[in-house]
């Protein structure tokens, strides 16, 4: 095999591959981000507290009902996707006559609660969810753990099912048509504050998703919420809320990018996505797939 | 904003809350007052972006903490005196402004927020790992040198006199720009940037020079806090801390000029009073979040000023109906 610069082909491919996983919850949490500030135009900073939600919720139902991992896949997005639409009914959909900026407000306000009350019931340390698939495969030039793989894979498969859902069916052009002009596609008796309601909770149950996913590699803490909501943001900023694929495409690209820096210059990991976005405000401030509005 | 027309009443009130602000530390801890001050004007520094040009920051914890090192480093390290100390972290926090403004002006509204929240964890994270702010521990015991020389700050009642008259320059500084043509530019620009561009101005230099000046500010506040708590902390520069004062500006009344000062009191009693509840602090600020965005917006001052003049204060809060994109 290769060697780079005195960097062993494990080194790279190994940070690459934890590049890339990273980079999958990324994208899944960015496309949700997308979704609902196309519906709602709300920048829901609970996002990353809905993730944080979708790993505990996990951890709990394993630990108190023993629902395995793969039912906690299916119930975990769709209990914190119902807590969603209660918020935005009881709440988010109050706001949407004022500046969008109460949205984000509110939401802030939203996800300091999450993880106080996190913290409150799992202590800070956090806690630990077993791999449910452990082992792996030597591929002779590296080693690849099963559970990573198949976050990989399923993290793919679900980002390009919501692009299929909305770029090619005919809900998702309900949803584009009421993206674009709300009044008119109400007048033509589509029940638009329902399809809001429903693209919350949506959105939501995803950002949950990505959290039961990423249970059993990060060590399942109050803050992981916050910690990557943060990223997510850059990501959104650089590739722009205006294209599903786009938001894909970067955040996966990110996650690679954030890997091989590890590799080469790990002062500069943590950091590197945020150096990235400063140069896409410059030198194109739509994003890399968005346009100005 | 109380009315023009009777100038005496004005007066009155402003005597009588200076002389209350000069009695203060006969009756309440001055720790705890210069605590309160340090974040009034951190504060009313956020204000000037969210409340007079429609910007709202979501990063101001990187300019109120990296002074504060700068605060530390230069004082305690270089030895450099408490008054060149407070220069330099201004100075610093209103060059890291201008940079970080000169990025994050490039998008509006809610973009805005999500650059300045990034570009300030970028800060967290090299102070974080660079070796002058001492990592986890921050810089501790921060020299309390005599100001001028002269004016002995070891004194707790002595440098609280020091950080108000710091808190009311500060505060005047603002003051006078929302009232200044420089001010009134920017209000426009808050009420109707495409008319704002379309009349001549140039909308992106009155937003850097105010962003840049707000961060200068904000730095001044964060500088004042690490002599008075002789610390420089990784607190003061994360996000929570952004956060927090958004939150604070929020309760007081967005683009109030008394707000951001009645909300960082309010606050810091607050969290003075719950100290013990531990994790609670943290839901419930979230809920003091939710319930003033959802029932009061216009936070304490502003609903006090409606009140008074029974109709929409009409000098104020941001208006919501102006969407921001």
């Amino acid at each position: 095999m290769f060697e780079l610069i005195g960097i062993p082909p494990q080194v790279l491919l190994g940070q690459l591959l934890l590049g890339l996983i990273n980079g999958a919850f990324y994208a899944m949490l960015s496309l949700g981000l997308a979704v609902i500030f196309g519906m709602l135009n709300v920048i829901n900073f609970a996002h990353g507290a809905q993730y944080m939600m979708g790993a505990f919720g996990a951890f709990v139902l394993l630990k108190y009902t023993g629902v395995p991992y793969w039912g906690a896949l299916i119930i975990v997005p769709l209990v914190v996707g119902a807590l969603g639409i209660v918020i935005e009914r009881l709440l988010l959909s109050r706001l949407y006559h004022l500046d969008h900026l109460y949205g984000l407000l509110l939401t802030f306000g939203l996800a300091i609660i999450f993880e106080g009350l996190a913290r409150y019931m799992f202590g800070a340390s956090g806690v630990s969810y077993e791999n449910p698939i452990p082992g792996g495969i030597n591929l002779g030039f590296m080693f690849l753990p099963y559970y990573r793989a198949w976050v990989i894979v399923f993290s793919l498969v679900v980002c390009l099912a919501v692009w299929f859902i909305i770029e090619k069916t005919k809900l998702g052009s309900y949803l584009r048509a009421a993206v674009e002009r709300p009044d008119l596609v109400q007048a033509m008796g589509i029940n638009v504050p329902l399809m809001v309601s429903l693209t919350y909770g949506f959105g939501v149950a995803l950002a949950a998703l990505a959290g039961v996913l990423a249970a059993p590699i990060y060590s399942v803490t109050p803050k992981i919420g916050s910690e990557i909501i943060i990223a997510v943001f850059a990501v959104v900023v650089i590739g722009g809320m205006g294209s599903i694929l786009g938001s894909i495409v970067t955040g996966f690209g990110l996650g690679l990018i954030e890997g091989l820096t590890k590799v080469f210059y790990p002062q500069a990991s943590s950091i590197v996505i945020f150096v990235i976005m400063a140069i896409v405000l410059i030198a194109r401030p739509a994003g890399l797939f968005g346009t100005q509005k | 904003m109380i009315a023009r027309a009777m100038p005496w009443r004005d007066t009155a009130i402003r005597l009588t809350a200076l002389a209350l602000l000069l009695l203060a530390p006969a009756f309440i801890y001055p720790v705890f007052l210069m605590k309160v001050l340090c974040f009034a004007l951190f504060a009313s520094a956020f204000n000037l972006l969210i409340g007079y040009v429609g910007l709202l920051s979501f990063g101001h914890a990187m300019f109120f903490g990296f002074a504060a090192y700068v605060m530390g480093h230069t004082v305690k390290v270089l030895g450099w005196p408490t008054e060149a100390g407070l220069l330099a972290a201004t100075l610093a926090a209103g060059a890291i402004g201008a940079v970080v403004g000169l990025i994050a002006i490039r998008r509006q509204g809610i973009y805005f927020a999500m650059v300045t929240l990034a570009l300030a964890q970028m800060v967290y994270f090299y102070c974080l790992q660079s070796p002058f702010t001492g990592g986890e521990d921050g810089i501790q015991a921060i020299p309390r040198r005599p100001l001028f020389g002269v004016i002995d700050i070891a004194n707790d009642l002595t440098l609280y006199y020091v950080v108000l008259a710091i808190f009311l320059a500060g505060f005047a500084l603002i003051n006078r720009t929302i009232h200044s043509p420089f001010g009134q530019v920017l209000k426009a620009i808050r009420e109707n940037e495409p008319r704002a561009i379309s009349l001549g101005y140039h909308v992106n230099r009155y937003k850097l020079v105010a962003f840049t000046l707000s961060a200068a500010l904000a730095g001044l506040a964060g500088a004042t806090k690490a002599i008075v708590f002789q610390l420089a902390s990784l607190t003061d520069v994360q996000w929570q801390m952004s956060g927090e004062v958004v939150l604070m500006t929020l309760v007081g009344g967005l683009g109030t000029v008394l707000g951001p000062s009645v909300g960082a009191a309010v606050i810091i009693t607050m969290q003075n009073y719950l100290k013990g509840l531990g994790e609670w602090v943290l839901v419930i600020q979230g809920l003091i979040f939710v319930a003033t965005v959802m029932l009061f917006r216009r936070g304490v001052v502003g609903e006090i000023a409606a009140l008074l003049k029974r109709a929409p204060a009409s000098g104020g809060a941001v208006k919501p109906e102006a969407a921001a994109h």
